[in-house]
């Protein structure tokens, strides 16, 4: 089996790769790459972002057909993608960091900043938070109510369709930060980051 | 509900974990490799590398610690000291480092700050603040502690999240390797005046100190590198006196 982790000039992908590699072991082929073909080819596609959701979608469109390559593998043949952190935050029609920039549009929604209540709240929202699971996900087989995990953002996904969150976790409001929409999987939080239970969510990933 | 985070803080020259009492004087003390497994599987929240000496001199071994590092660590990790360019940060987080923390560099040019947290995101962008008291403030201090800028430190946090900084590193000058706690003034001062997380450091001798420097420091994070390193306590007991504190931690 191939699982490829999209390298896109996104910012710093490594945690994403050694985690993916130490649980993959000898089992899993883990190939970092833009290769539209071997993306096309993979079993699996794990799209990691940091930085803005501007620069992310630049960095996508960058490569040419890439964004296609994506859509086909994700929307057309419906095998399993997981996005994490603005990987996540790029399902959505729109983003609204730094300027209004139209997202990948897989999951209806849009990307807003966190309301810190007046400076309530310190942004961006780092550390580790506990997730509310709301719905039975692939990803979380093994996984308990209420876990922590790592998180680092200002900015949330609001989706349309609230079916699709699959969990959330409680800040300044009740942030989204898990989405399953059919074969598509997102965490706003870093599973890399997320010591023994953020493996357990790669490896659940890895053996959909 | 958000935790706070207790980091372990190793201190590194030419690979080797040292700390100092104030920031001179190094004893040795252990591989850092193994240092941040055992406190990574201990439950540290997150683990901190800090290149001490790195300003002068060769500093190539914390690339291949941080390499190996991050292989066997799966929570977050801080690398700092001698930072002095957007290459430094790009080199560090190829390496697998997942912040990194920028001190002179940030001072002598605040545009390594802006410009690195645009190309890589505020997330992995960590000011640190060296702070010795002077009269009735605060000034900066730059290369380890060792050069005065006269540059007063709260002004100088509110300039850094203007620039891009998502977290800022506080350290007391005057209280590291004291062991007789944080400077809560310091610390409480900067957080008020800022919205960006503050990671307190400098002075911890016993788990109160921890306590002090969320509760009154209104720190999100406290930084701690002697009381777990010579196993005068574990992160684990110090997690279970913050939560008998009535503090959120991750346990």
């Amino acid at each position: 089996m191939n699982v490829t982790i999209v390298d896109y000039n996104s910012g710093n992908i490594s945690s994403v790769i050694n985690s993916f590699k130490e649980v993959a072991k000898d089992k899993v082929n883990i190939e970092i790459t833009s290769d539209l073909n071997k993306i096309k080819s993979s079993d699996k596609v794990v799209l990691p972002g940091q930085g803005s959701f501007k620069s992310c979608i630049d960095a996508l469109n960058n490569i040419s057909g890439l964004v296609d390559a994506l859509s086909e593998f994700a929307m057309n043949n419906k095998k399993p993608l997981l996005g994490i952190c603005v990987g996540l935050q790029m399902f959505a029609d729109f983003g609204y960091e730094e300027t209004k920039t139209k997202g990948l549009g897989w999951v209806p929604g849009k990307v807003s900043k966190i309301d810190n209540q007046n400076g309530k709240y310190k942004l961006p929202h780092i550390g580790w938070n506990q997730i509310n699971i709301v719905k039975e996900s692939k990803i979380f087989k093994g996984i308990e109510n209420n876990s922590h995990m790592y998180f680092v953002h200002s900015y949330e996904f609001v989706p349309e369709d609230k079916n699709v969150v699959s969990a959330t976790t409680d800040y300044s409001s009740n942030i989204v930060c898990s989405v399953e929409k059919e074969n598509i999987f997102g965490t706003q939080f870093h599973p890399e980051k997320s010591d023994k239970t953020g493996l357990k969510i790669i490896d659940n990933f890895i053996s959909l | 509900m958000l935790k706070n985070r207790i980091i372990p803080c190793l201190d590194v020259k030419n690979g080797r974990v040292v700390k100092g009492i104030n920031f001179v004087d190094l004893k040795d003390a252990g591989d850092p490799v193994e240092q941040a497994k055992i406190y990574s599987d201990g439950g540290a929240d997150e683990i901190c590398f800090l290149d001490i000496t790195a300003s002068n001199e060769n500093r190539d071994t914390i690339y291949d610690v941080v390499e190996k590092t991050s292989k066997k660590c799966f929570v977050p990790l801080t690398v700092g000291g001698g930072v002095r360019s957007v290459e430094d940060i790009n080199k560090l987080l190829n390496c697998g480092a997942d912040k990194v923390s920028i001190n002179t560099a940030a001072v002598q040019n605040s545009e390594v700050v802006v410009e690195s947290s645009k190309k890589f995101g505020s997330q992995c962008i960590v000011v640190a603040i060296d702070a010795k008291k002077n009269g009735n403030k605060w000034e900066i201090f730059t290369h380890g502690g060792r050069n005065n800028t006269g540059i007063d430190a709260i002004e100088f946090a509110k300039k850094m999240e203007d620039s891009g900084a998502g977290e800022l590193l506080v350290t007391s000058m005057d209280r590291d390797g004291t062991q007789v706690g944080y400077d809560i003034d310091l610390m409480s001062k900067i957080s008020s005046k800022v919205n960006i997380p503050i990671i307190a450091s400098g002075g911890v001798g016993n788990l109160d100190h921890l306590v002090d420097g969320i509760k009154l420091g209104n720190a999100s994070a406290v930084l701690a590198a002697s009381i777990f390193h010579y196993g005068k306590h574990s992160v684990k007991e110090a997690k279970e006196y913050l939560d008998s504190k009535g503090i959120p931690v991750r346990i």
